[in-house]
C-alpha cells in the first residue's frame, strides 16, 4: 500500500517537474511546481519524516513558490517575449540538451543499480530532529542564520533602485 | 503507516529523475525565472536523497541537512529575483542571452 502511494506521488512530482519547464506563461509553470513540490513532501511523509514534509510544504510550497509569486506579479509580463520563448520550444533547441541530460541519468541510476538496499524501520521524529540540531549541529544553526542574513543585506543591495537616472528611464 | 517497505534504490532514482529533470529545465530555457525554478527543483531533488537516506539507516542527520538546503535555497532565491527585478528594469526583457555582456 505505502509503496503504491510512493510510486503515484513520485509520478505525479515527474510529470509535475516535466511539464513545469515546457510552459510559455511563468505563473501556469510555478502552479506545477507547487504540485510537484507537495508530492514530495508526501513522499517524504511515507519515508517517516513528517517534520520534513511539513517544512516542505511551508517553506518550499509556501513561503519560496510565494516569492516567485510575487516577483512575476511585480514585473507586470504580459506577453513581451512570448514569441522568444515560442521559438526556445523547437526540436533543435531541446535535442541535445535532452541527450546530455539522458546520458547523466543513466550514469545515475547505474550508481543507484549497484547498492544494496535494506531498510530500517525507525520513524525520524521532529523531537529527535531539535535535539539533534541543537546539539552537535548547532554550529550549523549558526551558519545558516548568518546566510540568511548575508541574503537579506544582498537582495535588499541588489533589488534597490541605483540612482535618479533610473528612475527616469523607469518613468520615461 | 510503516516506512520500511520503500527500497532506498528506489527514492535514489526518483530524485535522480527529478535531478535529471530540473537540469533539462535548466539546459533549455533562457528565461531568468524559469532557471531559478529549474535550480530549485535540483536543489529538492538533492533533498529527497538526503531524506530517503535518513529514513533507510534511521539517522537525524539527513533531515538537518534538509534544513540547511531550504535555508539555502530561501537566500539563493532572494538574492536570484533581486537580480531578477534588476535585470528586467535594465534591460527589459527576462531573456538571459540578452544580458550576457559583462560590462557596466
Amino acid at each position: 500500500m505505502t509503496l503504491a502511494l510512493f510510486y503515484i506521488a513520485g509520478a505525479i512530482a515527474l510529470a509535475a517537474t516535466g511539464i513545469a519547464p515546457t510552459r510559455v506563461n511563468a505563473i501556469h509553470a510555478l502552479i506545477y511546481l507547487v504540485v510537484s513540490l507537495l508530492a514530495v513532501a508526501f513522499i517524504f511523509f511515507l519515508l517517516g519524516a513528517p517534520f520534513a514534509a511539513v517544512l516542505e510544504i511551508v517553506i518550499y510550497a509556501g513561503a519560496i513558490m510565494v516569492l516567485f509569486v510575487f516577483v512575476i506579479m511585480m514585473l507586470n509580463l504580459g506577453n513581451r517575449g512570448t514569441v522568444v520563448e515560442q521559438e526556445m520550444m523547437n526540436p533543435s533547441v531541446w535535442i541535445i540538451p535532452s541527450l546530455l541530460c539522458l546520458i547523466l541519468l543513466i550514469e545515475l541510476s547505474l550508481s543507484i543499480a549497484s547498492l544494496k538496499s535494506e531498510t530500517n524501520p525507525i520513524v525520524v521524529s521532529a523531537k529527535e530532529i531539535g535535539i539533534s540540531l541543537f546539539g552537535p549541529y548547532v554550529l550549523a544553526v549558526e551558519i545558516a542564520s548568518m546566510l540568511l542574513l548575508a541574503g537579506l543585506v544582498a537582495a535588499n543591495h541588489i533589488g534597490r533602485r541605483l540612482s535618479k537616472m533610473d528612475q527616469e528611464k523607469d518613468e520615461g | 503507516m510503516n516506512p520500511l517497505i520503500i527500497p532506498l534504490s528506489h527514492v535514489l532514482m526518483l530524485a535522480a529523475l527529478l535531478f535529471t529533470a530540473g537540469l533539462l529545465g535548466l539546459l533549455i530555457r533562457r528565461n531568468v525565472i524559469f532557471i531559478l525554478m529549474s535550480l530549485e527543483v535540483m536543489l529538492n531533488a538533492a533533498a529527497l536523497a538526503f531524506v530517503g537516506a535518513s529514513a533507510h539507516w534511521g539517522q537525524t542527520d539527513g533531515q538537518i541537512i534538509l534544513l540547511l538546503i531550504l535555508t539555502i535555497a530561501a537566500a539563493e532565491v532572494a538574492v536570484g529575483l533581486g537580480l531578477v527585478l534588476q535585470i528586467q528594469r535594465r534591460f527589459k526583457t527576462l531573456d538571459l542571452d540578452v544580458v550576457s555582456r559583462m560590462q557596466g
